[in-house]
């Protein structure tokens, strides 16, 4: 386990943040049984270390970019758990009044920009974020791109990451490699598969981090952003994780054995961070239970208040397709 | 300066340099990228000389990489800038549909109007310079298909110098469709420039007998079409419509109301295409004023050819248009 020294205040952070997404999806799984959530359900269970860990570096200013699979990360963001669980059943009450949905979430007050559904697609939109920042002067800001291995055979990775590179932007890449692009295992679909190599070739600091370790992710995400602050142009880091859920709620989980999920939850970080805490004497079960009981009446408030929403009157279908002025940032 | 009208001679290119130039020293927000936009002066010679004015900063030469400069300019919007992108032919716009459909057009509605994408796209569009099938394209209908997007097609001088400042004022999306056979376009613009509309039909030549709804490219050939036709005393209206989406209804149906008749010229293929658009809006809500049934002049469904009398049989042609007229008319 992690030979990071944490702080007890932290520490008890970090695993409270891990916790919430953890509870949240598994409400969001039982809210899906009871058909209450519908479309696409992605969930990060098994991957919070990264996004928790990650979000540790980024401050308000900085900008946020995420994929489908970002329940987690508009969580730890800040987006509130009412509003997201509001998204989640379609809600005009939800972040993006039940317009975008699991895989849409956006919040412009916490620089949240998706929630993006094709795979590669946010990358561009990364670049273009940082663009505006190092023209208009801010050098103080950092935006985070958030994309699975996945994306690392799309096009639009190779074109955004160059472009990063050639124009010194700001731009942290954060691959969370879960090893499967849907059903298709890292090995099945790149020839290279150190994915720091491939970054690296486009002369772009790179380096591979434990993401089962909350702590080495944030350490290695405090660091990348610091070297972006530095003006050094952008930085990959490939947070190696794992899914242990299915891909969505359709995927029937054929491609993986039992015996390879079984090995990654003997890392699952809702384990071993407790078990690290407990043995550095920083966690008690009093501690551990009252993260839990806090947690559990957060996503039961979220999911009351979702349940008491209100669907958007269908005579509003046609808002927001074009708009009249720019939203003040 | 207030107060004096000029008129000066100038080309469709230069007319679009004066409106990015106007841009660019109007608002510091405002860049152009795109690839060779910079040191080679534009594919197509828009952007010359706008790099020693602006420097690489604001006139940003990008790489081969149109998914990721589109996705910028996205990106860039949403940031706060006010980025022109440059796609240098609708035919490479292909390798950014994604960003354009996928992102600039849905994140207004996606995000439940927290964002809007205040970006301008330009792009060269349309044959007829024997560039052969993957040069060729003209695929402003298929992105007038998507909510969310605005698309213009500048036909005229006026339009090329005018369109951009309020396509840069507008919160949304705009792409800019520059018919490729227009650049060398001579005409005259008074001085200062008039302002224009950033969409809403015009009507170029009024006429009684029968109404040639055109845009872009095709507008010099309406108009041609239309000159023969007078000859034969049949009195062609050219409707220009500027924007395909938004389209203007209004006008349209205002000119079939009048003429009786509709011909509408598109140099995309005819299956799918936008004539078939403004035909289906004329059917639906115009069909009693019809003499005649509505005709539609767009391209032969062929991949377009290199040679040039194979090229030109495949091309709306100011011969094909008023022939099409003629048999509205019955003449």
């Amino acid at each position: 386990m992690s030979a990071v020294a944490v702080e007890r205040e932290h520490a008890l952070h970090l695993l409270r943040e891990m916790t919430r997404i953890r509870r949240f999806e598994e409400a969001c799984v039982q809210l899906y049984s009871a058909t209450k959530i519908r479309g696409f359900l992605h969930l990060y269970i098994g991957e919070e270390a990264v996004g928790v860990g990650a979000m540790q570096a980024l401050g308000p200013e900085d900008a946020v970019v995420a994929t489908y699979r970002e329940h987690g990360h508009a969580l730890v963001r800040g987006v509130p758990a009412r509003a997201l669980m509001a998204e989640m059943l379609g809600r005009v009450e939800g972040c993006c009044r039940g317009r975008g949905g699991s895989m849409h979430i956006f919040d412009a007050a916490r620089r949240f920009y998706g929630g993006n559904a094709i795979v590669g697609g946010g990358l561009p939109l990364a670049v273009g974020l940082a663009l505006a920042d190092k023209l208009a002067g801010r050098h103080e800001r950092v935006t985070a791109c958030f994309f699975g291995e996945g994306a690392m055979a799309e096009g639009e990775f190779h074109e955004s990451i160059n472009l990063a590179a050639l124009w010194q932007l700001p731009v942290l890449f954060l691959c969370e490699n879960n090893r499967y692009a849907m059903g298709t295992a890292l090995e099945r679909s790149e020839s290279e598969t150190d994915l720091s190599l491939k970054a690296a070739s486009y002369e772009v600091p790179a380096w591979p981090v434990d993401g089962m370790d909350v702590l080495a992710v944030e350490q290695a995400v405090r660091r990348a952003a610091a070297m972006v602050r530095g003006g050094e142009g952008p930085v990959f880091l490939e947070l190696r994780t794992y899914r242990f859920r299915a891909h969505s709620m359709y995927d029937p989980d054929l491609y993986r054995s039992k015996e390879e999920i079984a090995r990654w939850r003997e890392r699952d970080p809702l384990t071993t961070f407790p078990e690290l805490l407990r043995s550095q004497e920083l966690l008690d079960d009093a501690a551990l239970s009252g993260i839990e009981d806090e947690v559990a009446a957060e996503v039961a408030d979220a999911i009351a208040f979702a349940d008491a929403g209100t669907p958007e009157p269908v005579e509003e279908l046609e808002w927001f397709v074009t708009m009249d002025e720019v939203p003040a940032a | 300066m207030s107060g004096t009208t000029a008129t000066r001679t100038l080309t469709y290119r230069e007319a679009l340099r004066e409106g990015l130039r106007d841009a660019l020293r109007a608002d510091e927000r405002v860049f152009l990228m795109g690839e060779d936009v910079g040191a080679y002066g534009g594919s197509f010679g828009v952007s010359r000389d706008l790099l020693g004015e602006f420097g690489p900063e604001r006139i940003r030469d990008t790489p081969l990489s149109e998914s990721a400069f589109t996705g910028a300019g996205i990106g860039a919007a949403l940031g706060g800038m006010r980025p022109i992108v440059e796609v240098m032919t609708v035919n490479f716009s292909l390798l950014a549909l994604d960003q354009i459909v996928n992102n600039a057009a849905a994140i207004a509605h996606m995000s439940g109007g927290q964002f809007a994408v205040p970006l301008v796209v330009r792009m060269t569009t349309g044959a007829g310079r024997q560039l052969a099938a993957q040069h060729s394209h003209s695929l402003e209908g298929w992105y007038a298909h998507v909510p969310g997007l605005k698309v213009l097609a500048p036909g005229t001088l006026e339009d090329a110098r005018g369109m951009l400042a309020p396509a840069l004022a507008d919160p949304n999306p705009v792409l800019i469709f520059e018919h490729g056979s227009l650049y060398g376009l001579e005409g005259s613009l008074t001085d200062p420039p008039a302002e224009v509309a950033l969409t809403g039909a015009a009507i170029r030549r009024p006429g009684s007998d029968v109404t040639l709804v055109a845009y872009g490219g095709s507008l010099p050939k309406a108009l041609d079409a239309a000159e023969t036709l007078a000859a034969d005393r049949i009195d062609a209206e050219v409707l220009d419509l500027r924007a395909l989406r938004p389209l203007d209804d209004a006008a349209v149906l205002a000119s079939v109301a009048r003429t009786h008749r509709v011909v509408v010229v598109d140099e995309a293929w005819r299956t799918g295409s936008f004539a078939a658009e403004v035909v289906a809006l004329v059917a639906e809500r115009a069909l009693y004023e019809l003499d005649a049934p509505p005709e539609r002049v767009c391209s032969v469904e062929v991949p377009i050819p290199y040679a040039k009398h194979l090229e030109d049989a495949a091309l709306p042609s100011a011969e094909r248009i008023a022939a099409a007229a003629r048999r509205t008319v019955g003449r």
